[in-house]
């Protein structure tokens, strides 16, 4: 006999969700049969980063369910299906599709509904909200047609969705009713300094608007009318003016609700009915409803524990919140506004850094209870923990947030929290939590991640999470190794620096300034490459040559039987057929393997060390320029046939393919760097799986970033949209330039961005906004290169001293008889190696 | 009998690299360290990639021991003796070798 209870959730959002996964990882789980209803088409997924679908994430990738969730423990899940009504007298309830569903516990968690604000016109074409991934498919839908685009609300949300619309290319203004934005979390300074923050960035922001109708536009589609007369006309409207509770199911069973909307709960989060429970932003907490994730994941928690019988409580949240809002640092922790009587002021602000910061503090001086941070948000976890913690402050408060001027860091080391302190508040995970799973063999921030979840729900506190990390590792005497290699106790990245900087011109002169013994196959090939980087030289000069790996040493790529391969540049993989001719006739005079690759390109295979010279003399008379396959640089920009003959076409791909191949060629780097350009969003030469990836749209060249193919493939970020070519090429250069100077060795760009911190915003800060003040610097050095390039064939033709190294042997003019090869479809392969048998004959001389 | 045969001379050998020269039928790879102002002579034939090769890797040190790295799996061989580091089971041929003047001379001697 099934002695189960049924337990029912409403609701499958980010706290739903929280509360199964809780649920099945708790004691009880045996003890209810589960059953879910989940409204939307699609499971539980990360609302917090929605705009990140814009940015290229996908619905899948957004997603917060585990595969096979439901499946794996047993919970029926009703998707798509609709709770409809609840019967608290049989406990029993109804969905939209008929289904009757019977329940012992009832947990509600149908979260809530943008507010709308009752304006005549408010439901005309185009006017959206921004909460689900179906609202943002509408919006991205709306904007392929639309110019202008007006979000309604200042505040966090409303500022996210301005930054949607600002990456899909629209002209955007945010129009609030407050005089200021953000007006819950920041006071008037810092609220005016992110505004003019964000009008640096193209978004035009009204303060004070109240508006009055929403109406027909001339030049776009819609048009506000504002209370003060004045009017905007946009095609898009976005309303993000709050949230309401979705109590309506509830209301009708009559449990109570508040005056203002929300379903009452205790501190058990229990409502009116003792069988009934509410968390997330359906629920209304000592007359409050909490808007953040936190909140709810803790009223999750609360609920697991009282039905096992374990005593807890929700008695309120923490409302701080860290975030960057296009790109601006802004946070705002505990009591901001300065209600408490008898708090204490200190506020910093620096007009040329456009930095505001605002300490509120205990009457006392010994308590921090809030904080404002606008522009530089670096000491948030610091603050945090002082005012969550109640840590003693120093007896200069306003040491906190003053510019350090003996350039000591003033910041509370991981040390000195207690290790119940609170490091991560989405999934409450504190230090010692973390020092726990350290112990147990975490050492890196992916593993503690895995382990504890800690800094992977909003991310503000990964910062932390590392230093917490490094700090338990240096006590356990983990040596944290950055070094290269054995003979430089230095990362890439400051070799790099130190190269720059000291003007070192070969891997000699830096050996005996910076490191020791021989080197090896480790630092020789990348400080080789760091050389060339910043000095272009050709790469064979003598003093560089032997640093090479054996393909740039020979310039081809070495296969299995110790024969190379030919790569001649195909730029963008455009190509007369008299050269093609060529590529054919070479082939058949050497005997090569000839392959199409897939950067659109011939691989000639098969060609022993003293053909190659040969094989080139051929090639470059023709025309051709070497292909750098063999490097670790630009390989290929591949490219679509584009608008000159595609009937789809929006622009001219394979011209900028060519052009962006020919600027970049010869660029050596930390690895391969792979290009390509569709001429329209059908995207055929699957450009976001690339380095750098142009896509033409009828606005301009959208640019992504860090995708590529290979063994962990990885989706490229949108990275700016709507851009001239001079404006691409731009871009290019400084990503190329920043990504050579601070990459680890053969670190591709796109795990290179993923352990950037700040990852895609820092990186557009810096390239976008020049926030490190470094562009002009980073485009000096491409142009450099761009300016010394040489073909390295060419170069090695001209010199007979050079072409030496291609005999095989230095007293014999025969070619290597253990080369071997058989036919097979009609081409050559390399003979399967015999086991060596000259070992056994040759001896040593006694 | 003991000969020592004359293969090349040192301005042959880029300075920190190998070539390869046939010694009887045989390819024997030549290093040249500068640092150490010394010839290195080992057989050509990486037993791992079963391939001609050694001659095109680069050298440098393992804790001060000098080695050669194969081009194609980057296994080690001391130079001095022909010892593989990440496999002791695995070892190549090593041969006496001078320089002589200007001269490299090998000492091989068949059985």
């Amino acid at each position: 006999m099934n002695t189960k209870k049924n337990l029912v959730v409403i609701g499958n959002g980010m706290v739903g969700q929280h509360f199964l996964a809780q649920l099945v990882a708790s004691s009880i789980k045996d003890d209810y049969t589960i059953t879910t209803f989940c409204e939307e088409p699609r499971v539980a997924y990360d609302r917090v980063h929605l705009s990140a679908f814009f940015s290229g994430k996908t619905a899948d990738d957004l997603s917060l369910v585990e595969t096979n969730f439901f499946e794996n423990n047993n919970i029926r899940l009703l998707l798509g299906d609709k709770a409809a009504k609840i019967d608290r007298t049989t406990k029993t309830i109804t969905s939209a599709q008929g289904h009757t569903i019977a329940y012992d516990k009832l947990v509600l968690a149908t979260g809530s509904y943008p507010f709308v604000p009752p304006v005549p016109g408010h439901d005309r074409p185009q006017c959206l909200v921004y909460r689900t991934i179906e609202d943002l498919e509408a919006i991205a839908a709306a904007a392929a047609k639309s110019k202008v685009g007006v979000v309604v609300g200042g505040g966090l949300l409303g500022l996210e969705a301005a930054k949607a619309l600002k990456d899909l290319g629209l002209k955007t203004h945010v129009v609030e009713f407050a005089p200021r934005l953000m007006a819950v979390q920041l006071d008037e300074a810092g609220g005016a300094l992110l505004r003019n923050k964000i009008e640096q960035l193209g978004v035009t922001v009204h303060t004070n608007r109240n508006t009055q109708l929403i109406t027909d536009g001339e030049a776009c589609l819609n048009k506000m009318c504002f209370a003060d007369g004045e009017e905007l006309e946009t095609d898009i409207i976005l309303f993000s003016a709050g949230i309401r509770p979705r109590d309506d199911i509830a209301r009708a069973c009559e449990l109570e609700v508040g005056a203002r909307g929300g379903i009452v709960i205790d501190n058990q989060c229990k409502t009116s009915d003792p069988d009934i429970y509410a968390i997330g932003e359906c629920a209304l907490w000592n007359n409050m409803i909490f808007g953040l994730v936190a909140p709810g994941y803790a009223m999750a928690r609360t609920v697991v524990a009282d039905l096992a019988n374990q005593s807890a409580s929700f008695t309120g949240a923490d409302m701080s919140t860290k975030l960057k809002l296009m790109g601006v640092d802004v946070a705002s922790i505990g009591d901001a506004h300065a209600k408490t009587p008898g708090a204490l002021i200190y506020t910093y602000q620096n007009g040329e850094l456009e930095i505001y910061k605002r300490l509120v503090v205990s009457p006392d001086k010994k308590h921090l209870l809030g904080a404002v941070l606008v522009g530089d948000a670096s000491s948030y976890s610091t603050l945090l923990q002082y005012c969550l913690n109640g840590i003693q402050l120093p007896a200069q408060p306003d040491s906190l947030i003053l510019p350090s001027l003996n350039a000591e860091p003033v910041g509370l080391g991981p040390d000195a929290l207690p290790n119940s302190a609170q490091i991560c508040s989405c999934y409450d995970v504190s230090k010692g939590d973390i020092c726990q799973a350290v112990a147990a063999g975490c050492h890196t921030v992916g593993a503690l991640k895995a382990a504890t979840k800690a800094g992977s729900g909003c991310g503000g506190c990964a910062a932390l999470v590392k230093s917490v990390l490094n700090s338990e590792l240096t006590k356990q005497g983990v040596e944290v190794n950055t070094d290269l290699c054995e003979h430089f106790a230095y990362t890439r990245q400051e070799l790099f620096t130190l190269i720059k900087v000291e003007k070192i011109k070969t891997f000699n002169d830096l050996l005996d300034k910076h490191g020791k013994g021989l080197g090896c196959e480790i630092c020789k090939p990348t400080v080789a490459s760091i050389l060339a980087s910043n000095w272009n030289d050709f790469i064979l000069k003598t003093e560089h040559a032997p640093l090479q790996d054996t393909n740039d040493a020979f310039l081809a790529n070495i296969q299995k039987d110790g024969t190379y391969s030919v790569v001649p540049r195909i730029a963008g993989g455009e190509i007369t057929p008299d050269k093609l001719i060529v590529l054919g006739q070479i082939g058949k005079k050497y005997q090569l393997y000839t392959k199409i690759t897939g950067g659109q390109r011939v691989d000639l295979f098969g060609a022993r060390v003293e053909q190659l010279p040969l094989i080139w003399q051929e090639l470059v008379e023709a025309g051709f320029e070497s292909g750098h396959a063999y490097g670790k640089s630009l390989r290929t920009v591949k490219s679509c046939v584009g608008s000159n003959w595609c009937r789809y076409g929006v622009d001219d791909s394979v011209g900028l393919a060519i052009e962006l191949e020919n600027r970049y060629k010869g660029l050596r780097s930390p690895h391969k760097i792979k290009f390509a350009v569709s001429g329209c969003t059908r995207e055929c030469a699957e450009a976001q799986g690339k380095d750098v990836g142009v896509i033409a749209t009828e606005t301009g060249w959208s640019l992504y970033l860090c995708g590529n193919g290979g063994m962990k493939p990885r989706h490229a970020d949108l990275f700016a949209t709507s851009l001239d070519k001079d404006t691409l090429i731009k871009y290019i250069d400084r990503f190329l330039s920043f990504y050579i100077q601070t990459a680890d060795r053969l670190q591709r760009t796109s795990v290179w961005m993923e352990n950037m911190a700040g990852g895609l915003d820092h990186l557009k800060a810096v390239i976008i906004d020049d926030s490190l003040g470094l562009c002009n610097q980073l485009e000096a050095q491409m142009q450099h290169v761009v300016a010394t390039y040489q073909c390295e064939w060419k170069s090695t033709l001209a010199d007979e001293t050079k072409l030496k190294r291609f005999r095989p042997f230095v007293n014999s003019a025969q070619s290597d008889p253990s080369i071997e090869f058989i036919e097979e479809r009609g081409q050559i392969r390399p003979a399967e190696p015999s086991p060596h048998k000259h070992f056994k004959i040759l001896e040593v001389a006694q | 009998m003991i000969q020592w045969q004359t293969l090349c001379n040192l301005d042959d050998i880029p300075a920190d690299s190998g070539i390869c020269a046939l010694v009887d039928a045989e390819q024997i790879a030549l290093f040249y360290v500068s640092k150490l102002q010394a010839v290195f002579a080992l057989h050509n034939y990486d037993p791992f990639a079963k391939a001609h090769v050694l001659s095109r890797g680069i050298i440098g040190d393992i804790s001060g021991e000098p080695v050669v790295a194969s081009p194609i799996y980057k296994q080690h061989f001391k130079l001095t003796t022909g010892e593989c580091i990440e496999d002791s089971t695995v070892k190549i041929p090593s041969y006496p070798v001078r320089i002589n003047g200007q001269h490299i001379e090998i000492n091989i001697t068949h059985a």
